[in-house]
């Protein structure tokens, strides 16, 4: 089962915006309840999607520069990119099915 | 098939799991549904100071695992899903869920309830671009910038007092001119310095293109209006019952809360409810902590009945 990388704000631009495939970052903070709540569920998704939709974690305490390029003002805070940009946005916490229509939606 | 339980507890907050020690124990097999993470709402909550037994308050999230814990010593069972449909078949209420289905012929709903919206244009578009319902969540985001909290309870006024900590400054909008805040809340917000009020105002419009740049208000007694520069908007004005998976099953009030006896019992037998769920819930983890050993007690009277 694939799991969610950890990527910063030196990874992020290889690992995300010219990955080829999708790639789902959550933005979260270890202060952040709902994250927490969230990665679980994030984790099945992973394994669920593996090789359709790539799945990343940006932590935006120690990442701000991503985080501020990105308006991030809310965690958890989800952005689905393709081909280097953001294509769907998730902000606060969402249950798995209403996660999956949103996947889905990207990839269809 | 639906797995069998004798008791389904929906919602894994301060209701929940005191419901669940109280079945678990009673020797009921016992299946409690938490969406999230047990704790519910207190689990947000840095520190809770009213709980009786913590005399130097205790973080809610600890709170909601001990009590966790607590009830799994007796074998509650907690599955993470959420219910999103409810079905009488006879004396059996089946609950439907992300995860399957599970029935029980007693069933405790304490699935609580979330922040309410304030319902003004730009509100939604800007969730999460400065509107926010989770100061705790979201209140790092705003180092040095000034922030509106709206409303003038002790969620609010507990909001403002988490924000001094990351703001420059707080300005606590409230549709009144005065809180309803519990007094030692309200003390220590009149105390900070940082913490300014607006009386009589309520909120019209949120504005900003790809954040929050500033609140259009009005003066409720004289209708003079104003705008206010704010990098972010933390609604706190009141809060709206999980009860959409319930529709069609079980009378609701209009906005939505489930009426019950001092038993916790529901109109419809074998069904209790327990917390904040309830029409006039106090709201409080202590009060929902006893609707859920209260509604235990009834379930187990039910059944063996």
């Amino acid at each position: 089962m694939s799991k969610p990388i950890a990527v910063d704000d030196a990874t992020f631009d290889q690992a995300v915006l010219k990955s080829e495939t999708p790639v789902l970052v959550d933005f979260w903070a270890p202060w952040c309840r709902p994250c927490i709540m969230a990665a679980p569920v994030l984790e099945e998704l992973a394994g669920e999607y593996a090789g359709r939709i790539t799945f990343a974690k940006l932590d935006v305490d120690q990442n701000a520069k991503t985080a501020a390029s990105y308006n991030i003002m809310a965690i958890p805070n989800l952005i689905i990119f393709k081909d280097g940009k953001p294509v769907s946005q998730i902000v606060g916490y969402k249950p798995k099915a209403e996660l999956k229509k949103d996947l889905d939606a990207v990839l269809e | 098939m639906a797995k069998e339980y004798e008791v389904i507890i929906i919602g894994g907050g301060p209701a929940g799991l005191s419901a669940g020690i109280y079945t678990s124990r009673a020797r009921l097999s016992s299946l409690l549904i938490e969406r999230g993470v047990v704790g519910g709402q207190i689990a947000d909550a840095e520190l809770v100071e009213n709980y009786p037994g913590f005399a130097q308050g205790i973080s809610g999230t600890e709170l909601g695992q001990l009590m966790q814990q607590q009830a799994a010593r007796y074998g509650l069972e907690t599955i993470t899903a959420e219910a999103i449909g409810f079905e009488l078949k006879g004396e059996k209420k089946v609950v439907k869920t992300t995860k399957g289905d599970f029935s029980a012929r007693a069933v405790i709903i304490a699935s609580g309830s979330e922040r309410s919206k304030l319902g003004v244009p730009r509100e939604e578009e800007l969730t999460g671009k400065g509107v926010s319902y989770c100061a705790t969540c979201d209140g790092p985001f705003f180092k040095e910038k000034p922030v509106a909290v709206v409303g003038g309870g002790d969620v609010a006024i507990t909001e403002a007092l988490h924000l001094v900590k990351f703001a420059s400054k707080v300005i606590l909008i409230h549709r009144r001119d005065r809180l309803r805040a519990t007094r030692i809340l309200e003390e220590r917000a009149q105390a900070e310095p940082k913490i300014e009020f607006l009386w009589n105002s309520v909120v019209e419009k949120i504005e900003g293109e790809d954040v929050v740049k500033r609140l259009s208000l009005r003066q409720v007694k004289t209708g003079e209006k104003s705008t206010l520069d704010v990098a972010g908007a933390f609604v706190a004005v009141g809060f709206k019952p999980n009860t959409d998976y319930l529709k069609g099953v079980l009378p609701l009030d209009d906005a939505g809360y489930i009426i019950t006896n001092e038993k916790m019992e529901t109109k419809v037998a074998g069904i209790f409810a327990a917390g904040d769920v309830r029409l006039n819930s106090a709201q409080q983890a202590i009060t929902a902590a006893g609707d859920g050993a209260t509604a235990a007690i009834f379930a187990e009277k039910f059944l063996s009945g």
